[in-house]
Parts: structure tokens; C-alpha cells; sequence
């Protein structure tokens, strides 16, 4: 008689139940009527995916200078006319920001890379804490160098300056700058004295020296004294990211607008393409959050007046289209104003939209705020923070965190909404489309144009919440 | 995080009783009160300052304020009117049509998006692999688009291009398709056909009493009636018999091209179709999002025991699922109802004549009345802002998790 006394191993899975042919059983012929869907999504797409790859792909013109190119001695009329976004690029990029000074639109933005890249390579690398430092500092060398070969020495050795400030500054401040058992009310009257002393004297210096660069560089020098004394001791990173809010717009300022240190001044209704887009949707999220953190903790205010108010901005805004707020400061903002006292168009339509968005902000905060646990406002009491250090220190880092996805939503708006600003005739990338589009050169090819832009929101959305998911699963990890 | 952490300091020894002015300003009552009334002052000092502002530069304009300019009249054509307007109407008539324009894109492109945005939420779910991808792109592409490129889009590069009137696409000669947009027959009623509509209304109320009945003979008997096709029949068969009673009053005028443009018939202009199919398709987007977060909620457990019942899965999603899952979905689809009215005023982009476009933007150009234009533009945004989430609110209310 035969006993068996080891087990049996298991049988390998049936064929149809493993591999690529289980892989299409399982999720896509389950049932008839699941094959039949199959089927039908199968005939859907071969119905239109080939016209359109065709169209963008395939049969596209993509090589030549004129609308010739396009046309069918030399081209293939059923395809794409890229030709049509390669020849206009720059326009669609710069607007009509003078060619001679483009590079300084260029510089800006290598700026933010440099400053601001490392705040986000920071969060995408998993380096030890000493090497990221160290190769962090590569990205701002790397963009000083490259300012320094393409645009020439001053520029470059400015780019190096700014590039460089937080790392000089976070490592000459190690310590502590004011000695911690001075009194309250000393400490706050250096922090405020000092930078008011310093902007006056650098505005006054400056003022007969080059009046044009007077109000940035006296706005830069003194919120660099606030920061020395607020920020010493701090991380390199946090010198960073406030540099970032400070300095960085004052040279962008400069920079973009000219008018002083020898560059032109380029007017901001010479603005335009994609390059103003990213300004609103940049200045608009910079201005938006903070604002709208403000409106969340007046809303949840124990001061009723203060919680009357921004409950009825926040609800007021809310309740009407940006189109009508667009219109409202464009045409009633004026009315509004003294005589003589004039609002560039483009720095109403930042009002507009920031505005509109921080009450938005607002609410997405709110939630945040009122997802901490009594508790943690209590405990921040009873250690006897006073409210804006308990805020600042105990419940909105904790509140912010929970609401990464909200916020993100909330920039994810404004960056698709700052195309609205095209309404009251600010060249932004979809006015300047028109504008190509009406070039008696290159009619009719309005798919292109609008393809093309389509496919720059969508790449830029795409990255910022994918971003924001990497930074959710990030944060929430190192609990 | 070490930051966060707070820093022992040695408490300094403090007079249990302050006296005089320093005591007050840690009184934090008195600081709170002393706050407010600041804020309050510098709000009401602004506001002041802003009106009286603006009434001398009104006045140095030579602009009178009040709303007498709306019986003045405003002198110029709108391309689509749903009452009765011409050049002599006055601007109070052009605020009224340009309202109802944009309630009319508001409440197709409301229920067009509520419909597909469910499909492709349940689609995202779905088992089939292809199907829910092929919902997952349509998702990510539309909702990473700005709206107003997609309105363009549609409107620039689909809708203009099309031929003209003369090579228009048709359909059984009845219907067409071109650069002037969509013609459709259009119903022409001859006296009688109040008749019509009687039973139109009369099928309605059937429908609502039949419902009514079949409920309360399911919860006493546990029998089914087919409510759903008895309610169809009576929707297509009593509005057809109040016809035939009146001896068909109604007839049909089909569009024909004579010239260069079609006569007869109902056109549907270019501008409202690209804002309906861009509204309807992005919001959609946002609306199949809220509605796979509220399927997902659902606990499957309660998918389970519905199969264990031996229901069928069509049946599980009707009864068990979605009814569950509405209460998270309300709430977000109402917001999405919300800005889909708001974002009906990127009508003005396209010319497309709604509210902004031709109140706040043509009769603010000829009047030169920004506060008051502005003021009841926005009044009215707030107005149907307020009645969608109150009428939401109920009816979440009333949907709401019954505990007892």
C-alpha cells in the first residue's frame, strides 16, 4: 500500500489564469457583456485614435519657415502646421517684450530655478542630509555659470550673489544674533527698527545714485536685515525658502521691469505669452495663500467684528464669477482711485485674482483648521503660547499638511484661470494666440494654436499635482 | 521637528496685579475689543474714503448715478433673445435677456455634465481595464485644460471652420449642421394646441401620482409595478392624444436654404453649442471625480451583502451603492453646479450674449455705469449662488444619514 507522507506542491494556476492571457480574461473579457464594452471601447479608439495621431503626428509639417511649408507642393495639408508654433515661439513665450532684453525674462526664471530648485529637489531626493547639502549646491552654481557664459559677466556674478546669499547667510548665522534674555519689547523694536533704518538710509543712497533701482534694492536690503535677525540659527533650507519670498521678487522686479542699473524699462503692456501667464499664476499663488491663511484664522476668530468681515468677503467672492471681479477692478477700481494716482493694468488684474483666490484659500484652510483636535489648541495654550505662536508653531503646520490636496487644487484653479485676464486685454499666451492668429500670413490655423496651449496647461497641471502627491505621501510618511 | 517644540524660558516674576496702563494692555479682553474697534474704524474710514472718491470722480466725469439708465434705450441688436427684444427696448430689457441667456447654458450644461459626469465616475470603477483607462484619461486630460481654451477650442477651431450654409452637413435634409451653427425644424403651434400642453402636464402629474402609488403598494404588498416604462408610455402617449384631440395643431417648419442662409426653422447659434459641449465636458470631468470619491466611500461590505441577497450588480449600483454614496457627493457636486453658473460668463469671450456680455460689458461700454452695472451683475451671481446651495442644503438634508 502506497501512504503518501510529504505533501503534494502545489499545482501550478490553470494557463487562462495567470500571465498576459489571465492579465486579459481577468480585466477585460470577465463576462460577455464585459467582452461586448471591450469590444466596443476597442472600436472607439481605433476610430479615433489613428485620424488624430495622423494629424499630430504622422503626416504634421514640422520643418520650413513660411505657410508654403504647409501647403502642397512642399507639405501635407492634412496634417499639422507646426511650423506655424515653431516660427511664432518666441512671440508665444515673450510676447512682445523687447528681443534686445529677452535674456532678462530668461534670467528671472533661471533665478527661480536656482532659489527655488533646491527647495524642491530637497523634497524629491532621499539623500543623507550632508551630501544633499553639498550637491544641492550644484543646481544655483550651475545656473550663476550658465548666466555667466550666456549673459555676460555682470549678470552672471549678480545671478551668483542672490544664488549664493542663503548659503553664506545660513552659515555666518549659525548662532543666534540677539542674546536670548533681552527684553520682549527691545526685540521686536530691532526687528522692526533696524530693517526701517536700513531701507531708509539704502532708498536715500540709492535715490541719487539710480533712482530707477531705488525702491527694490531699499525694499531688498532692508528685508534682509529682518531676516538676519529673525532667520539666524536657522537651516540653510528655511534661508532658502524666505529668501525666495524676498529677495527673489525684488530682483525679479528689477529685473522684468528695468528702469534702473542700466537696463531699459520695459513696460508691462509690452508683457505677454506664457511669460506673463506663469507671472499672474506665480505672484497669484505667492499672494493667495498667505491672504487666504489670514481670512481662515479671522474666520474662526473669537473677535466677532473681525469674523463678520472676513466671513462676508469670503462669501461675497465666492458667490461671483472672477470674469465680474476681472471687470470690477478693471473698470470700478479706477473710479475709485484720486485723481492722478494711476494703476498699471497688470498689477490690477493680480489684485483681482489674488484676491479672489485667497478667499478661496480661505475655506480650503478652514477645513484644515477645523480638522486639529481641540485639544491641540488647548495644549498650545496651556504651554502659554500666545495665538500667533500657538498658530504658527502648533496648528497650522499640522492643519496645512492635511490639506496639501485642497491647496493644490486651489493653484491648480488659478494657473488655468489666469487665461481670464485675456478678457480684459492683457497679452497673456491665449491674447497673443489671437493676435498670431490674425496674422494675414498664417490663417486659419487656429487648431494648432490652441492644441499647442492646450498641451503647455496640461503639462504644467499635470507636473504640479503630480508634485503635490509626491509631497502628501512625503509628509505623511515621516509621521 | 525640533522647531516645534517649546523653549523652557524661566518665567520671570510677574506682579500678580499690573497696574495702571500696562495691566490694561494685557487685559485680553480689552485687547481684543481695542482691535476690533480699530479694524472697524479703518474699515468704515476706507469705505468712506472710497465713496466719497468715487462720487467726485463720477461727478468730474459728468456721470449721474441711479439706475434711471435703465429705461433708456439701449439701441442695439442681441443675436439670441428667449423674450421678445429689439433696438428700441430699453436696458432693463437687456438685463432681463441677457439673464435668461445665462440660465439657459446654465441649466443644459448643468444636467448634461450631472448625466456624464456619473457615466464616467462608475465608468472609472468599472472592471474592464480599458474602460475605466479610457475614463481615467478623458479625467486627467480635461481637467488639466483651462476652461476658456477649451471653450476657443470648440468654438475657434471646431465650429468656425465648418462650411458655410450652402455645403452644410445634414441630416435627412432636416436637420444641418455649418458655420451658423445647428438648424433645426422648428414647431410651429396653431390655435388648440393649449391642448397640447394640458396633457403634457397632465402626464406629469400622472407620472407623480403613479410613483407615489407604486411605492406605498411595494412597502405594503412587497409587489413590483414597472414604473419606469408605464411612466414612459404615459409621457409619450397622453401628450399624443391631446393632439389628436385637437386635431394635430402642431407642425414642424423645416429649414430650407434659400440664398445664402436657411429660412424657417430654429437655429442654435455656434456660440452657445461650444459653450454647452466645453462646460458640459469639463465640468463633467470634475463631477465624475466627486462621484467616484463618493462610490469609494461606500464601505464594499455593503456591495457584498446586496450580491448575497442575490441582486444583480445594475441593480446593487441603483439601490445599495449609489443611494449610499450621494450623501458624500452632494455636497462637492453642488460646488461644481455653483461654478459651472459662474463659469458661464467666459460666455463673453465668444460673443455668445449672456449676462456679462451684454449687460456688464455692452451697456457698461454705452452707459458708462460701472457701480451700478457691476452691482447688479454681481447681485445677481450671489442671488443664484444662494438659492443652488439652498436648495442643495435641503435636499441633503433630506438625504442625510438618519440616525436615531
Amino acid at each position: 500500500m502506497y501512504v503518501k507522507t510529504t505533501r503534494h506542491p502545489d499545482l501550478p494556476p490553470p494557463l487562462s489564469e495567470v500571465g498576459v492571457l489571465g492579465w486579459l480574461r481577468k480585466n477585460l473579457f470577465s463576462s460577455w457583456l464585459n467582452s461586448l464594452t471591450t469590444l466596443a471601447a476597442a472600436g472607439l479608439l481605433l476610430a479615433a485614435l489613428p485620424p488624430i495621431l495622423n494629424w499630430g503626428l504622422f503626416s504634421a509639417n514640422w520643418i520650413g519657415q513660411t505657410k508654403d511649408a504647409c501647403l502642397p507642393p512642399q507639405g501635407n495639408p492634412d496634417g499639422a502646421c507646426w511650423v506655424f508654433i515653431r516660427v511664432r515661439f518666441d512671440l508665444l513665450m515673450y510676447g512682445f517684450y523687447p528681443l534686445a532684453e529677452r535674456w532678462r525674462v530668461v534670467l528671472t526664471f533661471l533665478l527661480l530655478v536656482g532659489l527655488g530648485g533646491p527647495l524642491i529637489l530637497s523634497t524629491l531626493l532621499p539623500f543623507r542630509e550632508r551630501i544633499k547639502q553639498s550637491l544641492l549646491l550644484l543646481l544655483p552654481l550651475a545656473v550663476a555659470a550658465y548666466s555667466l557664459v550666456f549673459h555676460g559677466i555682470l549678470p552672471g556674478l549678480a545671478a551668483l550673489g542672490l544664488l549664493l546669499v542663503p548659503e553664506l547667510l545660513g552659515r555666518a548665522f549659525k548662532r543666534k544674533l540677539l542674546p536670548p534674555a533681552m527684553p520682549p519689547w527691545l526685540r521686536q523694536a530691532v526687528f522692526i527698527g533696524v530693517p526701517i533704518l536700513v531701507w531708509f538710509v539704502v532708498s536715500r543712497a540709492m535715490q541719487s545714485l539710480d533712482p530707477g533701482a531705488a525702491g527694490p534694492m531699499a525694499l531688498a536690503a532692508g528685508s534682509l536685515a529682518f531676516l538676519i535677525f529673525a532667520l539666524s540659527g536657522r537651516s540653510v533650507t528655511s534661508w532658502r525658502f524666505a529668501l525666495l519670498f524676498t529677495l527673489y521678487p525684488c530682483a525679479a522686479y528689477l529685473l522684468l521691469l528695468g528702469g534702473g542699473l542700466g537696463l531699459p524699462l520695459v513696460e508691462t503692456d509690452r508683457w505677454g505669452g506664457m511669460f506673463l501667464t506663469l507671472v499672474i499664476a506665480g505672484i497669484g499663488i505667492a499672494v493667495s495663500l498667505p491672504v487666504g491663511i489670514l481670512l481662515a484664522l479671522g474666520r474662526r476668530s473669537r473677535m466677532p467684528v473681525i469674523k463678520a468681515l472676513c466671513v462676508s468677503f469670503i462669501e461675497f467672492v465666492r458667490g461671483v464669477p472672477l470674469i465680474s471681479v476681472l471687470f470690477m477692478v478693471s473698470v470700478m477700481l479706477p473710479l475709485t482711485l484720486p485723481q492722478g494716482v494711476h494703476f498699471d493694468k497688470l498689477l490690477r488684474a493680480l489684485i483681482g485674482v489674488s484676491l479672489f483666490y485667497a478667499a478661496y484659500m480661505a475655506e480650503v484652510v478652514r477645513g484644515g483648521l477645523q480638522a486639529i483636535p481641540k485639544g491641540q489648541y488647548e495644549a498650545a495654550e496651556a504651554l502659554g503660547l500666545r495665538y500667533w505662536k500657538s498658530m504658527r508653531l502648533i496648528i497650522l503646520p499640522q492643519a496645512l499638511r492635511l490639506v496639501i490636496p485642497g491647496i493644490t487644487n486651489t493653484f491648480l484653479g488659478l494657473l488655468k484661470d489666469t487665461t481670464l485676464v485675456a478678457v480684459i486685454n492683457l497679452m497673456d499666451i491665449l491674447g497673443i494666440l489671437k493676435s498670431a492668429l490674425a496674422d494675414s500670413n498664417w490663417l486659419g490655423y487656429t487648431k494648432e494654436a490652441y492644441v499647442f496651449a492646450g498641451l503647455a496647461f496640461w503639462l504644467l497641471c499635470f507636473a504640479l499635482s503630480r508634485y503635490s502627491m509626491h509631497l502628501e505621501r512625503r509628509l505623511k510618511t515621516d509621521r | 521637528m525640533s522647531s516645534l517644540a517649546p523653549k523652557t524660558s524661566p518665567d520671570p516674576a510677574r506682579p500678580s496685579r499690573l497696574a495702571g496702563l500696562a495691566g490694561l494692555a494685557n487685559n485680553p479682553a480689552f485687547r481684543s475689543a481695542l482691535v476690533q474697534l480699530l479694524v472697524f474704524a479703518a474699515v468704515v474710514a476706507g469705505l468712506i474714503w472710497v465713496v466719497s472718491t468715487t462720487a467726485d470722480n463720477l461727478k468730474r466725469a459728468g456721470i449721474s448715478s441711479g439706475f434711471g439708465f435703465l429705461g433708456q434705450t439701449a439701441g442695439f441688436e442681441i443675436s439670441q433673445t428667449l423674450i421678445e427684444y429689439s433696438r428700441s427696448s430699453t436696458y432693463a430689457r437687456v438685463f432681463w435677456v441677457g439673464l435668461l441667456n445665462t440660465l439657459l447654458v446654465s441649466v443644459i450644461s448643468i444636467t448634461a455634465s450631472t448625466l456624464i459626469g456619473f457615466v464616467v465616475g462608475v465608468l472609472r470603477l468599472s472592471s474592464n481595464w480599458l474602460v475605466s483607462s479610457l475614463a481615467a484619461a478623458y479625467i486627467g486630460l480635461i481637467r488639466n485644460i483651462p476652461l476658456l481654451l477649451q471653450i476657443l477650442f470648440w468654438y475657434i477651431a471646431i465650429l468656425m471652420p465648418l462650411p458655410g450654409p450652402r455645403q452644410s452637413y445634414s441630416l435627412w435634409e432636416t436637420f444641418f449642421l455649418c458655420n451658423r451653427g445647428v438648424i433645426l425644424p422648428r414647431p410651429e403651434f396653431h390655435p388648440g394646441s393649449w391642448l397640447i400642453l394640458a396633457f403634457a402636464l397632465l402626464a406629469v402629474l400622472a407620472v407623480i401620482a403613479l410613483v407615489l402609488w407604486s411605492r406605498r403598494r411595494q412597502r405594503l404588498t412587497g409587489q413590483r409595478f414597472p414604473t419606469f416604462a408605464a411612466s414612459l408610455g404615459l409621457l409619450a402617449v397622453l401628450p399624443l392624444l391631446g393632439a389628436s384631440l385637437a386635431g394635430f395643431p402642431l407642425t414642424w417648419v423645416i429649414p430650407e436654404l434659400r440664398g445664402f442662409n436657411f429660412q424657417g426653422g430654429m437655429t442654435l447659434l455656434p456660440e452657445l453649442i461650444a459653450l454647452i459641449l466645453a462646460l458640459t465636458l469639463y465640468t463633467a470631468g470634475f463631477i465624475a471625480e466627486n462621484v467616484r470619491a463618493g462610490i469609494q466611500s461606500v464601505d464594499r461590505g455593503q456591495e457584498e451583502a446586496a450580491a448575497a441577497l442575490g441582486l444583480r450588480p445594475g441593480t446593487i449600483m441603483r439601490l445599495v451603492v449609489i443611494p449610499q454614496a450621494m450623501r458624500v457627493i452632494i455636497p462637492p457636486l453642488t460646488s461644481q453646479h455653483l461654478t459651472l453658473v459662474k463659469n458661464s460668463s467666459l460666455a463673453v469671450v465668444i460673443g455668445y450674449p449672456d449676462l456679462i456680455s451684454v449687460f456688464a460689458g455692452t451697456t457698461l461700454n454705452q452707459t458708462g455705469q460701472a457701480v451700478e452695472i457691476i452691482a447688479m451683475t454681481m447681485l445677481f451671481y450671489l442671488t443664484v449662488s444662494l438659492l443652488i446651495s439652498l436648495f442643495m442644503n435641503w435636499y441633503n438634508k433630506r438625504m442625510a444619514l438618519k440616525e436615531r
